[in-house]
C-alpha cells in the first residue's frame, strides 16, 4: 500500500536515521537532520525508531494514504490538519483510507519529520534509505519528491480503532517542537579554536549570527562579526562531521548538517553537541542564533540523560499499548 | 599520537603533522593506523575515516557508556582503548611493510580537447606544451590519499611537480562524472556531477562510484594508480561497454 503525494511541498525527501560505516568512501552521513525527532515520531506511531519517514522542508506537503495508518510527526512549528481537524506536533493520529494529511507553512523552524505506522518502503542502499540529494541515490530515486510521487509502505497489520482520531496526549513538548525564536547553541571548542584569538574567540561567543538564505541540508551559513585567524597556514584536510562549525576565509562561519561533506580543509572552531543539533536543523534564513559553550563532560551528560528519558518514554508507550 | 575531539560523538587521531614532506610514509602510517583500528572493533566504534595525515573515529557516545562505565569519561576511555591498539603495533609492524604492497589501478583517459577544458592554461602556468602535459601526467604513478568531499571523489599524491597548477579562480558549476583534474599539488577524479574549481586535463569513462556496490568505490585509500592515455574511440567503446554491463 502507499501513500499518495498530491503536492510534494518546497522539499521533502525520504529520511531514516542516516547511513554509517562509508564515510571512508566519501559518502555523508544524510538522514534526518534532527534524528531525535524521527526516533520519538517512529516510537509514537510503533514502528523501529530507525524507520524511514518523510523530511518535510517549509511545508506544502500533502498526501492521502491508501490504508489506514497511524501518523506522527515532530519538528518546527507546523500547521498540520487532516480533513479540518488540526494535528499537533507529537499527537498520534490513526487515519482511515482516503484521509488527507496537509502540512501549512512553518510558524516556526523549518523542518518536521513525519512517521508512518509500517514504516517507508525504499530499498536499503549503503546500509540506509535516506536519500542522498548530492550524490543522487537513496530513497526515491535519489531525489526530493515531486507532485504526484507515490511512497510504497511496509505492511501494517491496522488497528481496531473504527474512525478517524487524534490523541489527547503528546510525547514531551520539548522534544515534539524543538525550534526556538533565538536559540542559544551549545558547542564545544573545535580543534582549531586556538587558531583564532582571544577577541575573536569572545566575538563568537557573544554576538549573534543571523542565518544566510544560501543555507541547506549541507550547512547553515552564518552572517555575523568576521572571524578572523592569527595564522594563514593552509591546513591539511581531514574529518568534518555535523555539528562542526567551520570558518573559511570569508570569516562568517558555517555550521555543518547532516549531508556534509566528508573532509574539509577549513579551520573548525567548534562543534555543536550532539543534543542541540535538533535546534540547529530548525535554523531558517534570517534567525538569529548564539553559541555558549560547555565542556565535552557536560555534553556526553546531557545525551545521556536524554537517552535514559526517553527509554522511559519507550516503556511508558509499550505499557499503554499492552 | 594526539587524539582530539572532533564534537562529542567523534574524536581525530593525528598520526602526523605534515603530509607533503613524506607522502608515501605517512599515508602507510596512516593507513596501518586506519586498518588496525578497523580489525580492533572497539565497542560504541561506528566508523572510520582516514584523510592525508589523520583518522576520525566516528562512535556513539550511549554505547561507548554502556561498554566502558561512567559517562565523564567517555573521551579518555576511548582515546585509551585507541593507544592500546596503535601503539604496541607499530614495532610488530615496521617489520611486515615491505611485503605487502598497495594493488595497481589503471584508469583510461582522454585527454583530447574535448574533455581537457584546461589544458591550456595549465600548459600556460606549467610553460609546458599539452603534449608534454599529458605524456607527464599519464606516465607517472600515484596514490590514493584520500577519499572525500563527496562520494568516491579520489585525491592522488604524486603528481610531477613541474604540474602543479592553481585551482581556477572562480569554480565551475557543473563538471561532468570523470573529470580529471590537477588542483594545486594534486590530481583527482570527480566521480559524479558536482560543482569544481580543479583545472580539467581529461576525462575517464570508468564509474568511479556506485552505490549498489560494496565497497561503492572504485579506488580505496593507498591504492596506487596509473592513467593510460586513450583516443577518443576508445573512450566511446569504453563508455558503451559499460552500458551493455548494466
Amino acid at each position: 500500500m502507499n501513500a499518495v503525494l498530491s503536492r510534494a511541498g518546497f522539499l521533502t525527501s525520504v529520511q531514516d536515521l542516516g547511513r554509517t560505516g562509508f564515510r571512508q568512501f566519501g559518502v555523508s552521513t544524510s538522514g534526518a537532520l534532527d534524528p531525535f525527532a524521527l526516533r520519538v515520531a517512529n516510537l509514537l506511531v510503533g514502528n523501529d525508531e530507525g524507520a524511514a519517514g518523510l523530511e518535510i522542508t517549509l511545508g506544502g506537503l500533502q498526501l492521502q494514504f491508501e490504508d489506514e495508518r497511524i501518523v506522527a510527526w515532530c519538528g518546527g512549528e507546523f500547521d498540520v490538519q487532516i480533513g479540518s481537524r488540526v494535528l499537533a506536533a507529537g499527537h498520534v493520529a490513526y487515519l482511515q483510507a482516503g484521509d488527507e494529511l496537509k502540512f501549512g507553512r512553518a510558524q516556526i523552524g523549518c523542518r518536521c519529520w513525519l512517521a508512518i505506522s509500517g514504516g517507508i518502503d525504499v530499498p536499503v542502499v549503503l546500509g540506509s534509505r535516506s536519500t542522498d540529494l548530492r550524490a543522487n541515490f537513496g530513497g526515491i530515486e535519489g531525489r526530493a519528491l515531486r507532485d504526484g510521487d507515490v511512497i510504497p509502505l511496509s505492511k501494517w497489520p491496522g488497528s481496531p480503532t473504527p474512525a478517524t482520531a487524534i490523541s489527547s496526549w503528546s510525547a514531551p513538548h520539548d522534544w515534539v517542537s524543538p525550534a526556538r525564536r533565538g536559540p542559544i547553541l551549545r558547542f564545544i571548542r573545535g580543534i582549531d579554536w586556538e587558531r583564532f584569538n582571544a577577541s575573536t574567540l569572545q566575538r563568537f561567543t557573544i554576538h549573534e549570527f543571523s542565518v544566510s538564505p544560501d543555507s541547506d541540508r549541507m550547512g547553515v551559513r552564518l552572517d555575523g562579526p568576521e572571524l578572523k585567524r592569527q595564522d594563514e597556514t593552509d591546513l591539511i584536510s581531514e574529518a568534518v562531521a555535523p555539528g562542526t562549525i567551520q570558518v573559511p576565509p570569508s570569516g562568517q562561519p558555517i555550521l555543518l548538517l547532516g549531508d556534509c561533506q566528508t573532509i574539509g580543509g577549513y579551520p573548525k572552531i567548534a562543534h555543536v553537541i550532539t543534543v542541540d543539533l535538533g535546534i540547529a536543523a530548525q535554523l531558517r534564513a534570517g534567525d538569529r542564533v548564539r553559541f555558549s559553550e560547555v565542556s565535552l563532560q557536560d555534553a556526553h551528560r546531557l545525551l545521556v540523560e536524554r537517552e535514559r528519558d526517553l527509554e522511559r518514554f519507550r516503556i511508558g508507550l509499550s505499557l499503554q499499548r499492552s | 599520537m594526539e587524539i582530539v575531539p572532533l564534537g562529542d560523538s567523534a574524536l581525530v587521531v593525528c598520526v602526523r603533522e605534515q603530509f607533503e614532506d613524506a607522502p608515501e610514509e605517512t599515508l602507510d602510517e596512516v593507513l596501518r593506523v586506519f586498518q588496525l583500528l578497523q580489525g580492533a572493533a572497539i565497542p560504541g566504534v561506528i566508523e572510520l575515516a582516514p584523510a592525508y595525515t589523520s583518522v576520525a573515529v566516528f562512535f556513539n557516545p550511549i554505547a561507548v557508556i554502556k561498554s566502558n562505565g561512567p559517562a565523564n569519561g567517555v573521551f579518555k576511555e576511548l582515546a585509551t582503548r585507541i593507544r592500546r591498539v596503535i601503539i604496541p603495533a607499530s614495532r610488530r609492524h615496521r617489520r611486515r611493510t615491505a611485503a605487502r604492497s598497495p594493488r595497481l589501478t589503471e584508469i583510461p583517459v582522454c585527454y583530447d580537447a574535448e574533455f581537457g577544458l584546461d589544458l591550456d592554461r595549465v600548459a600556460e602556468h606549467t610553460k609546458l606544451s599539452e603534449r608534454e602535459i599529458i605524456d607527464l601526467h599519464s606516465t607517472s604513478e600515484y596514490r590514493v590519499a584520500c577519499v572525500g568531499f563527496v562520494p568516491g571523489f579520489t585525491f592522488l599524491a604524486g603528481l610531477p611537480k613541474n604540474l602543479a597548477t592553481p585551482r581556477r579562480d572562480v569554480p565551475r558549476k557543473e563538471i561532468p562524472p570523470g573529470s580529471v583534474g590537477i588542483g594545486g599539488a594534486q590530481t583527482g577524479i570527480y566521480p559524479l556531477r558536482s560543482p569544481g574549481g580543479w583545472n580539467l586535463i581529461g576525462r575517464t569513462p570508468l564509474k568511479l562510484f556506485d552505490p549498489t556496490k560494496d565497497p561503492p568505490t572504485l579506488l580505496c585509500p593507498g591504492d596506487r594508480v596509473r592513467f593510460r592515455a586513450i583516443t577518443r574511440e576508445e573512450f566511446a567503446a569504453f563508455a558503451e561497454g559499460r552500458q551493455n554491463d548494466n
